[in-house]
């Protein structure tokens, strides 16, 4: 727990912007965006990239449009959305249930922090060989890889969380006689929330990169699995659409989780400042 | 004494059962996927030596240093040039989001249309594509999140250009491009072992993988364990070097607690 600002502090403060700002801000952004795809559509048909290689952007936006017509394109992105979301789901279950556990009890804390600090790096790639075997290109082997990952996110957010009741708080509350469930409700849940949301929108990021890549590596079928299809086929416009696709799977998910963390902490101080 | 021999025995209690009861519960295992944790000991120095150090684990972990480099580097550089100039940061900043929402494995096939994937190149670009975007982005906030006053202050006395940048821009920076950097690295460890699960060529990820087709599970499981202690040690590494360089942030967040 070095460094507890930087990654685990809940919300970082969002400085206050007035709205033409903001409207000057968007407009520069898409500004930006057109840009990236003006540069692009001209490397490729100046020939100053192959466009074997960078396809015009108006080809990629073109193959994606005939990618959002075809059934087997929702299918997979059914299938790549719906693992995502039930390895984050278990994920978030397992890790709010230990954290909790581990962090309200002293001795299991002390006892498992170097297991914890052990654990948490080994990268979840290293157990592709191993799914692999067992489970072969079935969806469990993407699920285990999602659960896996976005586990030691949460559990660790969650460990913060709980270390950071006011002992002050908890001693009231003991001393006031709630029950175990009731301190669990009004005191320890409260403060913990903007860490397991924090954990949540770090999750969520994570789930998505191991979908995809079991998807990509083992041919876990999605969205994933398509690309590594289409680039193996040479369909060159195709895969790059494909690319924007699973990018903006990407945004939205980071949107959704910042919109899950506002609505969720919508009491907290760091947020009510932030509508003011 | 007491308490550090207490300290001592919190840290290794645990691991120590759990690596007994693996060793107790697989010992007469005959499942074709879970061999005994002896056998996989026993094949550990043999299969992980000589040619398969030089030519495989070495030349991964080189990769991994050179792009995770490249990426410290450019992210730093650019995050800071954002960071420091709001209509640029406006005019980038939503295409930097896509760029960082995209998946890093899915840069595998998109390079692997440019050049093949076979070569070192590819595949240090790919690790260094990933690990950018965490850094780049961590130091757009963290040089944003600046002190106006303390820039001003610097400006006001006439410090140089330079020693403004390093050590009021960047050391101001620098703990939120930590926490980049620290994203970055475990990205990096992905990348590695995935960008050699394509190439069909050597490499750790690739061995593990060779391993696996070739039904030799020990040496399998051994792969996995060695993938699991470098992600370890590399972690290690990167706390000793975040709690040298930035002693004095948490310094100053103790006094700041303590008023």
């Amino acid at each position: 727990m070095s460094l507890p600002a930087t990654t685990s502090s809940p919300v970082a403060g969002r400085k206050f912007r007035p709205a033409a700002g903001r409207r000057t801000d968007l407009f520069l952004g898409a500004l930006g965006l057109v840009c990236v795809l003006l540069l692009i559509e001209i490397v490729s048909r100046t020939g100053l990239v192959d466009s074997q290689f960078l396809p015009p952007a108006s080809r990629m936006g073109a193959a994606l449009v005939t990618d959002l017509g075809q059934r087997d394109f929702w299918i997979a992105f059914g299938q790549t959305v719906r693992g995502w979301a039930i390895g984050l789901a278990l994920a978030m279950l397992l890790g709010i249930a230990v954290g909790v556990v581990v962090g309200s009890v002293p001795f299991l804390r002390r006892a498992t922090a170097s297991t914890i600090e052990f654990l948490r790096p080994i990268p979840s790639v290293a157990l592709i060989p191993l799914v692999v075997l067992i489970y072969g290109s079935q969806p469990q082997s993407a699920l285990i890889l999602v659960v896996y990952a976005s586990f030691w996110q949460i559990l660790v957010q969650v460990l913060y969380g709980v270390a950071d009741v006011d002992p002050v708080v908890r001693d009231t509350a003991h001393s006031y006689r709630f029950t175990r469930w009731t301190v669990f409700r009004t005191v320890v849940w409260p403060t913990a929330l903007p860490y397991v949301v924090t954990g949540f929108r770090l999750a969520a990021a994570v789930a998505l990169v191991l979908e995809i890549t079991a998807e990509l590596v083992i041919g876990v079928p999605g969205l994933g699995q398509m690309i590594g299809v289409a680039q193996s086929s040479a369909a060159v416009p195709e895969t790059y659409a494909l690319v924007i696709v699973v990018g903006l799977i990407g945004v939205v998910v980071n949107v959704f989780a910042r919109r899950v963390e506002r609505h969720v902490l919508r009491w907290h101080a760091s947020v009510r400042k932030d509508l003011s | 004494m007491r308490k550090v021999v207490v300290g001592l025995l919190f840290a290794v209690g645990l691991p120590i059962l759990l690596i007994a009861g693996w060793w107790v519960v697989s010992d007469g295992s005959t499942s074709f996927f879970w061999p005994p944790l002896a056998e996989i000991v026993r094949v550990f120095p043999k299969t992980w030596q000589g040619d398969r150090i030089t030519a495989d684990v070495l030349p991964s972990l080189a990769r991994l240093g050179l792009g995770y480099a490249i990426a410290l580097i450019c992210g730093i550089g650019i995050g800071a040039a954002i960071g420091l100039n709001p209509r640029l940061r406006a005019f980038a900043e939503p295409t930097l989001e896509f760029f960082r929402a995209i998946p890093p494995p899915v840069l595998i096939p998109v390079i692997a249309l440019f050049a093949g994937y076979t070569g070192w190149t590819a595949k240090v670009v790919t690790i260094s594509l990933g690990c950018l975007w965490p850094i780049l982005l961590n130091a757009v906030e963290g040089v944003r999140g600046l002190d106006e006053v303390l820039l001003d202050t610097a400006r006001s006395y006439r410090l140089r250009r330079r020693t403004r940048l390093l050590n009021v821009v960047l050391r101001g920076a620098s703990p939120q491009i930590a926490a980049g950097a620290r994203q970055a690295l475990s990205i990096g460890v992905i990348l590695m072992v995935v960008s050699e699960l394509f190439g069909a060529n050597r490499g750790l990820g690739a061995s593990i993988v060779q391993f696996q087709r070739s039904f030799a599970i020990p040496e399998m499981w051994t792969g996995i364990i060695l993938l699991g202690l470098i992600g370890f040690l590399l972690s290690v590494v990167f706390r000793f070097v975040e709690h040298r360089s930035l002693a004095w942030y948490r310094g100053l967040r103790r006094t700041d607690r303590r008023l």
